[in-house]
Parts: C-alpha cells; sequence; structure tokens
C-alpha cells in the first residue's frame, strides 16, 4: 500500500512537471482577498471579477505572444496582518506570482504593501481598499487602486452641500473606521469650503432608541444632518428620532445610507434629502455585467467590476512595458488607464493588446469608468440621488 | 430670553423622553425587586424573560395583523398583550417547576440562586434568537403620533417643537393602571397581603398558614406580567431587539437597588431616577440655555456634561454611589 501511493504520488510530480513544461510561458497573478472574515460574502464575486479578465486575456491567446495568465487565489482574512503578510509571502515566495490584485481590506494591504510587496518589488492594485492612509503610504510606486479614497466623497459631498448652499450641518456617524474616517475627510474638505459642522457626533450601532443622540445634535443644530452610517443599523435609528422629534427634516445620506430599505422605512418623510454613493453611468458597467453572464458569480456585486478592472489594468501593463516584472510596468499603470488614447470596455481586452501591439495609445474605461489619479487611486465616480415621492431619484453622475 | 421655547425644548428632549423611559424602567424594575423580595434572589434573567414576553407580543401581533384585526388608532400589539402575558406566565411557572424548586427546597444560597438565573438567561437568550432571530422587530403600527413635530409648530407657531407620541402617551397612561393595580392587590387582597406577609417574615408566614408555592406561583404570575408589559411599551416605544433587552439589565437593577430591593415603591422612584440622570446628564443644554438665557450669556458651547456614549456609566455611577452611601436604597429596603 506504502509502494502504491508512494508511486502514484511519483507520477502525479513527473505529470505535474510535464504540465508545467507544456505551458512553459505563464504568468501567475495572486488574488489576495479575505476568502475567510468579514467580507466573505463579497470577495467570491471579486475574484470572478479578476479571473474573468484573465480568461478573457487568455481566451484571446495571452499577453506577450502567447504567455498565458493564471489566477492563484490566498487569503488576507481581512482583517488578521500577520495571516494577510503569509499569504502573500507564499503567493511570491513559492507560487511567484508576479503581481498581486489585491488586498481588499484597508488594514491588510496597507501591511501587504510595506511587508512583502516593496521589498519584492511586486506591483499591488487594490480594488476596494478605501482607507485615505493608503494614499500617502510609501510605495516605491508600486501600490494603485481601482476604488476610491474616502477622502474623495467627503470632497464630494462638500461639493454637493456648497451647490445646494448649504453652510451649516450636524454630522453623526457610526463609531467605527469607515464612519469616523468618512466624517473627518468630510468636515475637512467641508470646512475648507467655509462650511461649518455644528457637531460632529459618533452613534453606536444596534441601540434601540437615539433620543439622546439627536438630542445633542439638535442642540447644536444646523441646515442638514450627515449620516455617516448604516442604513440597517444605527444611522436609520438616528434619522427615525430626529424625524420623530421634529429636530431635522433634511438628511445628507452617504453610500452606506443608500439604499431600498431607506425608501421603504422612512418613504416621503425624508423628501427632499439627498446624498451620493459611488456609481457610473458608464457603458463599461452594463457591458461587465452582460460579459459576466453564467461566469458562477454576480457581477453587481460591490467590487467585483473594480477587481476586473485591477487585473485587466496589471496585465495590460504588463503587454505595454513588455515585461511581466513590477519594476518594469508599475509606471505603465497610470499610462494604460488614463486618456489620451483609444477607450477600452470590458470584454475589449484583446483589441486592447493589439492597440498596444501597434504602438498606440488606449485609455483604459473598463467597468468602474477607471481613472487615476494622485498617487495612482480611483478619481471615484459618485452617483448624486435625492428623495423625491418617497423614492431615490439620480440627480447626476460627478 | 424665551422661556416658552425653552420649556417646549426642554419638554421635547428631557422631559417627555424621561417620562416614558422612566416608566419602562419602574416596570422592569418592580418585577426584580418583587422576585427579591419574595423569592429572595437577583434575577438575571429579567431582561431574557422580558424579551421572551414581547417575542410573544410580536409573534401575536403578527398573527392579528395578517387576520386584519387592528384597533384603530391604537397599536394591536395592546391587544396581543394579554395572550403574550398569559404564555410567559406559563412559560415562568414551567421555569420555576423544572429549575428554581428544585433549589428552594434545598434551601440553597441566594447566590447559587443568582447562578441557577444566570443559566435560565442564557437559555432563554438562546431561544428568543432562535424562534425571532437576533434583529431589529418592528410591531408598532396604528397612529404614530398624537401631536407630531409638524403640527405642533402649526398650532402654537412657536419654533421649538414638541411631539408626542401615541406610544409615549401609551407607555405612561399603562404604566399608571399597571402600577395603581400592583398596589391595590399588595395591599387590599388576601393574596397580595400574604405575598408582603411572605416577603417580611417568611418563618411567621409558613406559621400562620400561608402556602409557600401558592406565593411563589403568584409571584411569577406577576413579574410575568410587568415584564412582558414593560418589554411590550418599550418594543412600542423604541424597537425590539433581544440584545438591547438583555442591555436593559443594568438599569433595572440599578433602579431597583437604588429605591431599594425589595420596596415596590422604591423601585418606582429608582427607575425614574436613573432615567432622568441618564437623559439629563447626557443632554447637551444649548438650545434649552440659549433660549432661558439672556443674549449676552447665551453658550457658544453644547454645554453637555458626557457624551450620549458613556448612557450606561451613569447608571452605573448612581447604583456604585447608592451601594457606597446606602446600601438599602433611598427607601428602606433589604441590604444587598
Amino acid at each position: 500500500m506504502k509502494k502504491l501511493l508512494l508511486a502514484s504520488a511519483a507520477s502525479a510530480l513527473v505529470a505535474s512537471a510535464a504540465l508545467a513544461g507544456s505551458h512553459s510561458k505563464e504568468v501567475k497573478i495572486g488574488v489576495l482577498l479575505g476568502f475567510t472574515g468579514p467580507l466573505e460574502s463579497i470577495t467570491p464575486h471579486m475574484a470572478g471579477g479578476a479571473e474573468l479578465a484573465m480568461a478573457e486575456v487568455n481566451a484571446a491567446g495571452g499577453i506577450l505572444d502567447g504567455t498565458m495568465v493564471t489566477a492563484v487565489r490566498g487569503d488576507s482574512t481581512c482583517v488578521d496582518a500577520a495571516a494577510a503578510t503569509a499569504a502573500a509571502e507564499r503567493l511570491i515566495t513559492s507560487e511567484g506570482v508576479a503581481a498581486l490584485m489585491g488586498g481588499d481590506c484597508s488594514g491588510v494591504t496597507g501591511a501587504v504593501l510595506q511587508n512583502v510587496a516593496r521589498p519584492n518589488g511586486i506591483v499591488m492594485v487594490s480594488p476596494s481598499a478605501t482607507s485615505p492612509a493608503l494614499s500617502t503610504a510609501e510605495d516605491d510606486g508600486l501600490f494603485f487602486r481601482t476604488a476610491p479614497s474616502d477622502a474623495r466623497q467627503g470632497v464630494v459631498m462638500a461639493e454637493i452641500l456648497g451647490e445646494r448652499g448649504i453652510k451649516s450641518v450636524a454630522v453623526t456617524y457610526t463609531n467605527n473606521d469607515y464612519g469616523k474616517g468618512l466624517a473627518d475627510s468630510f468636515q475637512a474638505a467641508f470646512e475648507a469650503t467655509g462650511g461649518k459642522v455644528t457637531l460632529s457626533a459618533a452613534h453606536e450601532d444596534g441601540k434601540a432608541d437615539y433620543a439622546a443622540e439627536v438630542g445633542a445634535l439638535a442642540a447644536a443644530g444646523g441646515d442638514v444632518l450627515v449620516v455617516a452610517g448604516y442604513i440597517d443599523q444605527g444611522g436609520s435609528g438616528v434619522i427615525r428620532g430626529a424625524l420623530d422629534s421634529g429636530a431635522f427634516t433634511t438628511f445628507m445620506l452617504p453610500d452606506g445610507m443608500v439604499g431600498t430599505g431607506l425608501e421603504e422605512r422612512f418613504g416621503k418623510e425624508i423628501d427632499g434629502s439627498f446624498g451620493q454613493h459611488p456609481g457610473t453611468d458608464s457603458n463599461g458597467a452594463a457591458s461587465f455585467v452582460d460579459l459576466a453572464k453564467d461566469k458562477g458569480f454576480e457581477p453587481t456585486t460591490a467590487f467585483s467590476p473594480e477587481a476586473y478592472d485591477a487585473a485587466a489594468l496589471m496585465m495590460l501593463a504588463m503587454q505595454a512595458a513588455g515585461s511581466t516584472k513590477g519594476v518594469d510596468f508599475k509606471d505603465k499603470i497610470m499610462d494604460i488607464a488614463n486618456a489620451p488614447g483609444e477607450q477600452i470596455f470590458p470584454g475589449e481586452l484583446a483589441k486592447a493588446i493589439a492597440l498596444i501591439k501597434e504602438g498606440k495609445d488606449i485609455d483604459y474605461v473598463g467597468a468602474s469608468a477607471v481613472e487615476l489619479v494622485g498617487a495612482g487611486e480611483s478619481a471615484g465616480n459618485y452617483r448624486e440621488i435625492e428623495f423625491k415621492d418617497g423614492k431615490i431619484t439620480t440627480v447626476k453622475y460627478r | 430670553m424665551d422661556l416658552l421655547n425653552a420649556l417646549v425644548a426642554l419638554s421635547n428632549f428631557v422631559l417627555v423622553p424621561g417620562l416614558a423611559y422612566g416608566s419602562q424602567l419602574a416596570l422592569g424594575a418592580l418585577g426584580v425587586t418583587l422576585v427579591y423580595g419574595i423569592l429572595r434572589f437577583s434575577n438575571f434573567a429579567h431582561g431574557d424573560t422580558m424579551a421572551f414576553g414581547t417575542m410573544t407580543v410580536i409573534l401575536i401581533t403578527w398573527w392579528f395583523q395578517s387576520l386584519g384585526i387592528h384597533l384603530g388608532p391604537l397599536p394591536t400589539a395592546l391587544l396581543a398583550l394579554p395572550f403574550g402575558i398569559a404564555i410567559t406566565g406559563a412559560v415562568m411557572l414551567g421555569t420555576d417547576r423544572v429549575v428554581y424548586r428544585f433549589y428552594r427546597r434545598k434551601k440553597s444560597d441566594p447566590v447559587i440562586l443568582v447562578m441557577v438565573s444566570l443559566g435560565v438567561m442564557f437559555i432563554m437568550n438562546g431561544i428568543v434568537r432562535f424562534i425571532i432571530g437576533p434583529e431589529d422587530q418592528n410591531f408598532a403600527d396604528g397612529e404614530r403620533f398624537l401631536i407630531s413635530a409638524r403640527t405642533f409648530r402649526e398650532m402654537t407657531g412657536l419654533p421649538e417643537a414638541l411631539a408626542i407620541r401615541t406610544s409615549t402617551a401609551i407607555t405612561l397612561v399603562t404604566a399608571i393602571l399597571v402600577v395603581a393595580a400592583l398596589f391595590w392587590f399588595l395591599n387590599r387582597t388576601r393574596t397580595g397581603k400574604s405575598m408582603r406577609a411572605f416577603s417580611d417574615n417568611e418563618d411567621l408566614a409558613l406559621l400562620s398558614g400561608i402556602n409557600p408555592e401558592r406565593v411563589v406561583m403568584v409571584t411569577w404570575l406577576i413579574v410575568a406580567a410587568l415584564t412582558t408589559i414593560a418589554g411590550t411599551l418599550y418594543g412600542l416605544d423604541k424597537s425590539f431587539k433581544p440584545f438591547t433587552y438583555f442591555q436593559l439589565l443594568l438599569p433595572f437593577f440599578a433602579a431597583a437597588i437604588v429605591g431599594g430591593l425589595g420596596n415596590p415603591v422604591g423601585a418606582i422612584a429608582g427607575g425614574f431616577v436613573i432615567a432622568f440622570s441618564e437623559v439629563t446628564i447626557t443632554y447637551a443644554w444649548k438650545k434649552v440655555a440659549t433660549y432661558a438665557l439672556p443674549e449676552s450669556m447665551a453658550p457658544d458651547s453644547l454645554m453637555q456634561l458626557l457624551s450620549t456614549d458613556y448612557k450606561f456609566a451613569v447608571s452605573f455611577g448612581i447604583l456604585l454611589i447608592v451601594l457606597l452611601f446606602k446600601p438599602t436604597g433611598l427607601f428602606q429596603g433589604k441590604s444587598v
């Protein structure tokens, strides 16, 4: 029995070596996402998006004249920096990946960038890390993200309020990194435009009663209450309390608060309230959904389009640089992502590769209307919404 | 200076919410105090019994709603309340039969009973989450407001508004009725008197022929009624979530101990003391002060003593102070 096992193991080894030999030209890209942990419900769809882009490139004959792209998944856990670092280390040293699509959550992404990507000269493109801190992190030009920084949403909010002529607001935020980060970046942006934040107070999620919080916000006053919370949590509780006590009637609703649940819960009571969430009217989003049909994942999941774009950007940059080495192609990513050039939408990666071979410029638009700014992060596209007759309506895209 | 507006703002954000919250606490603390006085242990399962009672009321309310039974402007839950009390009462008697009676017969120390009640708490906790789930449940229907903020502004022309929700008014009225009924029962009926006798001196009560099992049974039934009513009122006024009900245990005990454990009057007073200190200490007084003081003295700061995050710290602080300086509570109760 033991001999049989040994024999089969040996033959398997030979077979895999032979297989590897037949694919002599292959490049691996690590897909480092939290397949376990708080984001585990959306990460399979993000990985699906990234792997769809790779399959598309392979179907078109690969990059660099026949180099096939393979995805290797690693688990970032979203919350455990040590585990994410170990996973990234494994991907690079034992799997030999040329680039990393990931990580997903801001904390582990920063850790992997500093501990693994920079020492090894590996390019990372994160589809979903939104922490403003990553904009200024030391990255040797290796780190990019197809998701906008939360600081960007703060600026967009200040712009929206400015256009509506609102000068004074009270802010309440859910007491975690998201809420606090958004509230802080908004306050900074709003005060820079001359606005006044009368009070920025946290609320805890999952309480039955927010009368006390609303009382403090009402005492501080303001034309509008900015609710940087969650729709199924304290955010709605605060709105309920504010409406019941007559403290506020108009609310500004950032991305965590925009959803149909709000229509069901408040309807016409919050007519005139407004807000914004990431969204685009570009054709790319629709063609991505078409492309992903029957591929076993849900393309409308948050950050799934961004993951497709992250993978596509890296492969196109490799093609443009003529190399799969991070140090060679890192400088090409910004060129690929931004104008000038012919616009590239999902499903047109083969065309993009052909154009690059001809030496022509391309402007990768992709599924999430990618436009990289600053240190290589998405400018972010937001859909401004307003409540009319108890329904969420689109004001415009910005 | 605008005293009228100051008064309206004060009522809207302090007096009315404080009264409602105080009544809910008082009803809950009454249950804690009755168990302590008669069964002689601190019932940690109280919050989760409340969740259980409210859950039964919610389920029956939903059933009524699906049958199309409504109470007009009043919430349907009021109609479901008696059924909820009956079911909760049966469950309490069952728990007593299966769990507490064993330890009572053995004359176990109170601390053992406390631990036993902790076990009951976890089981109740699990049952409630198993049946209705850990999420928020909203079961209020009928008219939301007695006076809404908008109507008040239109009626009076004041910039400040006073909103009174139907649930707040129902809470107050029900609490007064329940407390009146309870005191009438304890002071005027034979069973009530035997309960007080049992609480004052168990041996004497037994000598004069009072049936202890009967006293215990009546106590559990009253506690079931009190918790179910308190839980339903809290759920109508705020919202139902099992974890919140579990957390209410702290203010309940704080209220009962501040008032004097085992003393029903104390429980009610304690409930309002805790409620109003939580509300007033975490309230930002800027608005009221701006109206009440002359313009030159109007404050710039929020005038908030403690951030609202520390709400539970207030009841905990009061609990500690009372235990340190007056262990028997404001109204002579039993020392803890």
